[in-house]
């Protein structure tokens, strides 16, 4: 039973890291540009996909070993990622932003977007399914009958250390300051001299990177790809967030963990063709109880 | 009297065109389904501008709405007048299919008006962004309710529609489907615009200027907030529903987050608020994404032969939609307020205002 219980959590946490890190870009970007950004899931495809072909052409083309392909791809995956998300910024948002276009019909340039990332790449790649290649050694512990990996424990602990980063960058850095400040009053904000366009970019670097992160260890976990999964992830993990209360790091990773819990737990009990359904009645519930979610702070509108 | 009558007559000329089209089979199957599903998108992209564009919330879980219409409709239609293999024989003799196939419908339309409370109710206390993942969140448990219950089909789907329409034209030898998708298409548009233009429907636009102040104006905004949410989802239920017996099957994947996104994409294509708006870009989105179908091969073959492209890579309909989003996302870029913004037909052109009143 213990055992059991100990299985399901260290199932759970590693599950749930993957909608943490991919609920943090969401947030970030809520967070300063009240802007939701449905490309994000896709942005996380993406860069699953950046680190299939990163690694495949370090590891065959130049014959580098597994461990070095790992320490290149992590910082290169991320880098190439954040820049496919600055340039959806760039393109698409910003233009809009710009020209004072309702806030909704950004979010439709998002999904739009979205899209384009989606069925660009089934069509450039065809439907065929990607193999991602093994980088380390997968070694399988057994403690007391609780069977976990490295790798598992691996995600775990990057999805904690980039709360921990993410954490200290928004509360302590200028920059993170900064956002806060926009979150708060966009127009004061480039009065006092603060760039509001570079914070931006530096947002969507830091949302589009930690997405790039997240696909590149999701495809080390589960070492299949193809161009619809970013789709169904992205939505959950946006869920995850408003759950949390989105606008808050902290939420985005509680409400990450929470979904990834309740989807783990689900399926140990019932059959797995419930996990949606019962997973999204758990979240309406939660809701329906705290409109903002859980660290949302509720919002008093001035007349 | 022309200025009365005009939208009248303009209606019964061109629906009695198509009608006499489709009865004397001079178009092609496949162009009636393309003018049928123009039908069933005017409703939904209309349906959801209520929501969206007149009461300024943020609604995109649409197509649950619509596939809950789809299923009650479906189901009712094939217990009551078809032999069928879940249910069995026919409960009603299927001479009364014809009479009884507009209540069918909007059995449909009241469900999914019901399954509309589930974001209603939420609605009371939430807002914003926040009500946009509870509408999300009900699109999601809809279809995953519907494919857990086997008896239906589950995610295979559930079929037999087409005979009911057999039994249909049996009683009277007419296209039975074009008329009851234009008559009903007709109906929604009209009916909202009585809806959003009656006194009662002032306080909606109320709630999307400040629904504090119109709470204060004695507007009472969870009534019209109800309402208004179940006639959205009331209407896409019938929608469902035709959408449902023009295929003659359904199946829960073809009401997913993605169809949410094709209604959304029509209603801020056409304009927030502007019911002509999402009756144009509803035709227009229809027509464009057929277009597509044939302008693809032709930018193959044109693309293969200036030998731009490797003669081993053909574009294939996958490009249809990344050229779609893409064009969508360089018109907003354009036009950042949709086709029409929050105006009408009649304001955009004062002078066509002299030749028809549509009330």
């Amino acid at each position: 039973m213990l055992v059991s219980i100990i299985q399901n959590i260290i199932n759970a946490l590693q599950w749930g890291s993957f909608y943490a890190l991919i609920a943090l870009g969401y947030t970030l970007v809520y967070g300063v540009l009240t802007l939701i950004n449905f490309a994000h899931g896709d942005v996380f495809m993406v860069g699953a996909y950046i680190a299939f072909f990163v690694s495949t052409f370090l590891l065959t083309t130049i014959g580098l070993p597994g461990w070095v392909v790992l320490a290149l791809c992590i910082p290169l995956t991320m880098i190439l990622t954040s820049m496919v998300g600055v340039t959806l910024e760039r393109i698409a948002y910003r233009p809009l932003r710009k020209k004072g276009a309702h806030r909704l019909y950004v979010v439709i340039t998002a999904l739009m977007c979205g899209l384009i990332l989606e069925n660009a790449n089934l069509a450039l790649l065809g439907a065929s399914r990607k193999a991602f290649p093994p980088l380390i050694e997968v070694y399988v512990y057994n403690i007391g009958g609780v069977i976990f990996t490295n790798l598992k424990i691996a995600v775990i602990i990057t999805a904690i250390l980039v709360f921990l980063f993410l954490q200290w960058v928004v509360t302590k850095t200028r920059v993170g300051m900064a956002m806060q400040a926009i979150s708060y009053d966009k127009f004061a904000v480039p009065l006092m001299g603060i760039p509001l366009d570079q914070i931006i970019v530096v947002t969507f670097v830091l949302g589009s990177g930690f997405a790039g992160l997240a696909g590149l260890l999701f495809a080390m976990s589960y070492p299949i790809l193809d161009p619809y999964m970013g789709a169904l992830i992205g939505w959950k993990a946006f869920i995850a967030a408003v759950v949390g209360g989105i606008g808050d790091i902290r939420g985005a990773f509680l409400g990450g963990f929470l979904l990834g819990a309740v989807e783990i737990l689900v399926v140990a009990f019932f059959p797995s063709t419930y996990r949606d359904l019962i997973a999204f009645t758990v979240l309406l519930a939660i809701l329906t109880w705290k409109p903002t979610g859980l660290f949302g702070i509720a919002q008093t509108t001035k007349i | 009297m022309l200025r009365r009558y005009s939208v009248h007559l303009i209606l019964a000329v061109t629906g009695g065109a198509i009608i006499t089209m489709a009865y004397q089979e001079y178009l092609s199957l496949y162009v009636m389904s393309v003018l049928m599903f123009i039908g069933v998108n005017i409703i939904l992209s209309t349906s959801l501008n209520l929501v969206n564009g007149y009461m300024g919330e943020f609604s995109c879980g649409h197509a649950g709405f619509m596939c809950v219409g789809a299923y009650v409709s479906s189901l009712l239609g094939v217990w009551l007048f078809a032999k069928d293999k879940v249910f069995g024989t026919a409960v009603l003799n299927p001479d009364y299919a014809l009479y009884a196939f507009p209540f069918i419908l909007l059995a449909g339309g009241v469900a999914a008006a019901l399954a509309g409370l589930l974001v209603a109710i939420p609605s009371y206390k939430t807002r914003g962004d926040y009500l946009a993942i509870i509408t999300i969140a009900a699109n999601f448990i809809i279809i995953s309710t519907i494919e857990n219950i086997g008896a239906i089909g589950g995610s295979r789907g559930f079929m037999g529609m087409k005979r009911l329409i057999n039994s249909m034209e049996d009683i009277v030898d007419l296209p039975w489907m074009p008329i009851w998708v234009f008559i009903f298409t007709v109906l929604c548009v009209w009916v909202i615009r009585r809806y959003v233009s009656s006194t009662f429907g002032k306080g909606v636009s109320a709630i999307s200027q400040d629904e504090v102040a119109a709470e204060i104006m004695s507007v009472n905004t969870n009534k019209i907030k109800t309402i208004t949410f179940m006639l959205s989802s009331g209407l896409a239920g019938i929608a469902g529903g035709l959408f449902a017996y023009i295929l003659g099957y359904v199946n829960p994947g073809s009401f997913n987050i993605m169809k949410s996104t094709e209604v959304l994409v029509m209603v801020y294509l056409g304009g927030m608020g502007s019911l002509s708006g999402s009756v144009l870009s509803a035709i227009l989105f229809t027509l464009l994404l057929e277009a597509f179908r044939f302008i693809i091969p032709v930018i193959n073959d044109f693309a293969h032969q200036i030998h731009i492209i490797s003669p081993d890579y053909d574009i294939s309909q996958v490009w249809r939609w990344v050229l779609i989003p893409l064009l969508l996302i360089i018109l907003m870029q354009f036009r950042p307020e949709g086709i029409m913004g929050n105006r009408e037909l009649g304001d955009i052109f004062p002078r066509l205002k002299k030749f028809y009143r549509f009330k």
